[in-house]
């Protein structure tokens, strides 16, 4: 009975906790920019079935895509085993579902095979990034906190799949001695090669049993509430991003609302522009002059580094780096969210994400190639981000290079980026070839 | 295009030049090529020669979406004013921004880019699928950026190459991972940033580790950075640059 309910109220602290951050983050993201993304709901669930549930994206690196499948594949379905694990903590049974008989038995012989495919990819993702030291795990952005973000969700996937095999094992020889409650269910095709390992009788073998269980679904639960201040926050922000992603070509840029009301204005003296919000810049040069799937997106990333690999900017030497884009936007916005929180909306602390964060340097060497939008396994699009900074040092700042002032006056005068006259433009078909 | 106007006509076909085809001494070659397969193949076009403007394409890139708009709303007035209705045209950067960019500021036209008007001419036999010269010689293709990645446009220049009977063979990084020649998003008009390399000698590293002889590709921007990158590496000899609308005006005799 006791540990009923000291079941009951660490499952309950959990999930209140974890509602309480998640509120936090949605917080945060709702300080963003409105922005209309709800057109072709039909396509939208597709692209995220393909992307998100299926992803399609992750194997187009294959070790990485597949090693990420066992551990995804066996992470959501092993958590059906967190079903029963809830039920028997609650009513004080055990293994409530092993009347299904036959089924029972192939269910947990598939988590035990999934369990033992993810230990397989958490190693290999292990020795990757301790091991191997890919190239791709580190950077100026991937400083102590990221690095060790990665390892602790390894070894935390490790524990977990480690205690729920190790019970599995107590719990079959326990069954095998036809010891108390334990009775025949189940059928165990990984976890009986543990069996001899473990002592022999059964009072400690019931002390094992139980101290897996506990382990499990207290590993469980804590995880559960790491995921908010972690680079696995992914594994649910990864559905809605997908969800929300741009459905347009990647070489199309969205053409901005309040410089178009302005343009009409100038060239149609009779046109009368909506009234401006005053508080609004042209571009972004802080978080809240972001929209709300831009400051998603921050959140959903999970810091492969796939976009900073392909970046023609970053491979060539260059300051910047897209997973960077992407972790200061989020950083940025933890901390601008919290001061939002204690001061309302007009917090002010003199810093903003473009230039305390993201350097001019940064966002003048992207060529707008769309390399990293393309190679993000979860739409995540540090290109938008990069144009709205840009338009910011442009449009609220004229803050550019003088050989970028030279083309806009070039394009202004005449009509090209370069100084030639417009009378010239048909020049090629008058010479012979 | 005003002259056709006044006699009367109207054009099946609007070529857009741009800035580069129009002033640019190598990417006039690629002009001339195109406007050549054209007349072979009898299709009425028309250029708006001087009364084209940039498509405000590097200005939007660079931050400048005033400039931009500016420059979209007149085009769309004399395009509209032409009631144009299909453009084609050998620059990616004009054919993303006209194609995706000009419609939700009023400008509605069918865009097709250049490689894509040369696949269909191949298929229905109006241009010579032989490789002379090409044959058996080793190409590979860059794609630019906004023509592959940018709108998915990976096959139709291929194909153009396809039937040259030629050694065709891929870089490393192609298609939808292949690597930007360095210019887009307004770096053509820039110095760039400090680094350990230019993005052009990148690139041409992929190409020297393909073999090619010839590099094919369809933007008058990739040509300037991808030429650079053969000089940087002396190649000037061994390997040739190429647009898709010069090797396919070669092959037919033009």
């Amino acid at each position: 009975m006791i540990a009923q309910l000291i079941f009951m109220l660490a499952f309950g602290l959990a999930v209140v906790f974890f509602t309480i951050q998640v509120k936090k983050i949605i917080r945060n993201i709702n300080l963003g920019k409105d922005l209309h993304r709800k057109d072709q709901p039909a396509k939208r669930w597709a692209v995220m079935a393909k992307v998100a549930l299926g992803q399609s994206k992750m194997v187009v690196r294959p070790v990485a895509g597949i090693m990420h499948i066992f551990v995804y594949v066996g992470f959501v379905i092993i958590n059906l085993e967190v079903l029963e694990i809830i039920i028997d903590g609650i009513f004080g049974t055990h293994r409530i579902f092993s009347f299904l008989g036959g089924f029972y038995s192939f269910l947990i012989a598939s988590f035990e095979i999934l369990a033992l495919l993810v230990l397989v990819g958490v190693f290999v993702f292990l020795a990757r990034r301790l091991v191997l030291g890919l190239k791709r795990f580190s950077g100026v952005e991937m400083t102590n906190w990221p690095k060790s973000d990665a390892i602790y969700i390894l070894i935390i996937e490790v524990l977990l799949m480690s205690a729920f095999l190790t019970m599995n094992a107590a719990d079959y020889k326990l069954q095998l001695l036809g010891y108390g409650h334990y009775v025949l269910a189940g059928s165990f095709p990984v976890s009986q090669f543990l069996v001899n390992l473990l002592p022999a009788d059964a009072s400690n073998l019931v002390m094992i049993e139980r101290s897996c269980w506990w382990f499990h679904i207290i590993g469980i639960l804590a995880f559960l509430n790491y995921l908010p201040i972690s680079k696995h926050f992914h594994i649910i922000l990864a559905f809605p991003n997908t969800w929300f992603s741009n459905l347009n070509p990647k070489g199309q840029f969205n053409n901005m609302e309040s410089v178009n009301n302005e343009v009409k204005a100038m060239l149609d003296p009779s046109f009368l522009p909506p009234p401006a919000d005053t508080n609004s810049k042209f571009g972004a040069k802080d978080v809240k002059d972001l929209n709300w799937v831009q400051l998603m997106n921050a959140y959903t990333c999970t810091e492969c580094g796939r976009c900073t690999s392909v970046c023609p900017a970053n491979i060539t030497g260059k300051l910047l780096s897209p997973r960077k884009i992407m972790m200061d936007t989020r950083d940025r916005l933890d901390e601008y969210g919290k001061g939002v929180a204690k001061q309302g909306k007009d917090f002010d602390d003199g810093k903003s994400l473009l230039d305390n964060y993201v350097s001019r340097e940064e966002i003048w060497a992207c060529t707008s190639c769309n390399a990293c939008v393309e190679a993000c396994p979860i739409a995540i699009d540090p290109l938008s981000i990069i144009m709205d900074l840009r338009r910011y040092a442009v449009m609220e700042e004229s803050n550019v290079t003088a050989s970028l002032n030279a083309m806009f006056s070039n394009v202004e005068n005449n009509g090209a980026p370069w100084k030639y006259s417009p009378a010239d433009r048909l020049n090629w078909a008058k010479e012979d070839s | 295009m005003a002259e056709m106007v006044a006699q009367g006509e109207k054009p099946e076909i609007l070529f857009w030049v741009g800035c580069a085809g129009s002033y640019d001494e190598r990417a006039q070659r690629i002009t001339k090529a195109f406007a050549k397969i054209l007349n072979h193949v009898a299709i009425k076009f028309a250029v708006l020669g001087t009364e084209e403007s940039c498509t405000g394409d590097p200005a939007k890139r660079a931050g400048n979406e005033f400039l931009f708009q500016m420059q979209a709303m007149t085009n769309i007035q004399v395009l509209d004013g032409y009631e144009i209705k299909k453009i084609v045209t050998a620059c990616p950067h004009c054919f993303n921004t006209i194609k995706n960019e000009y419609p939700g500021l009023g400008g509605n036209y069918e865009v097709i880019h250049h490689t894509q008007l040369i696949q269909d001419l191949i298929n229905e036999g109006k241009l010579k699928a032989e490789g002379g010269e090409f044959k058996g010689k080793k190409i590979t293709f860059h794609d630019p950026c906004y023509l592959g990645r940018g709108n998915d446009v990976y096959e139709a220049p291929r194909r153009a190459l396809e039937v040259l009977d030629a050694d065709l063979v891929e870089m490393k990084r192609c298609k939808s991972n292949g690597l930007c020649c360095g210019a887009g998003g307004a770096q053509m008009f820039k110095e760039p940033e400090k680094g350990k390399k230019d993005i052009n000698v990148e690139r041409m590293e992929d190409v020297l580790e393909a073999k090619a002889e010839i590099v094919a590709t369809g933007c008058p921007f990739c040509m300037t950075m991808i030429n650079d990158g053969v000089k940087h590496f002396e190649k000037e000899q061994e390997i040739q640059v190429l647009d898709i609308a010069e090797i396919t005006a070669k092959v037919n005799g033009l």
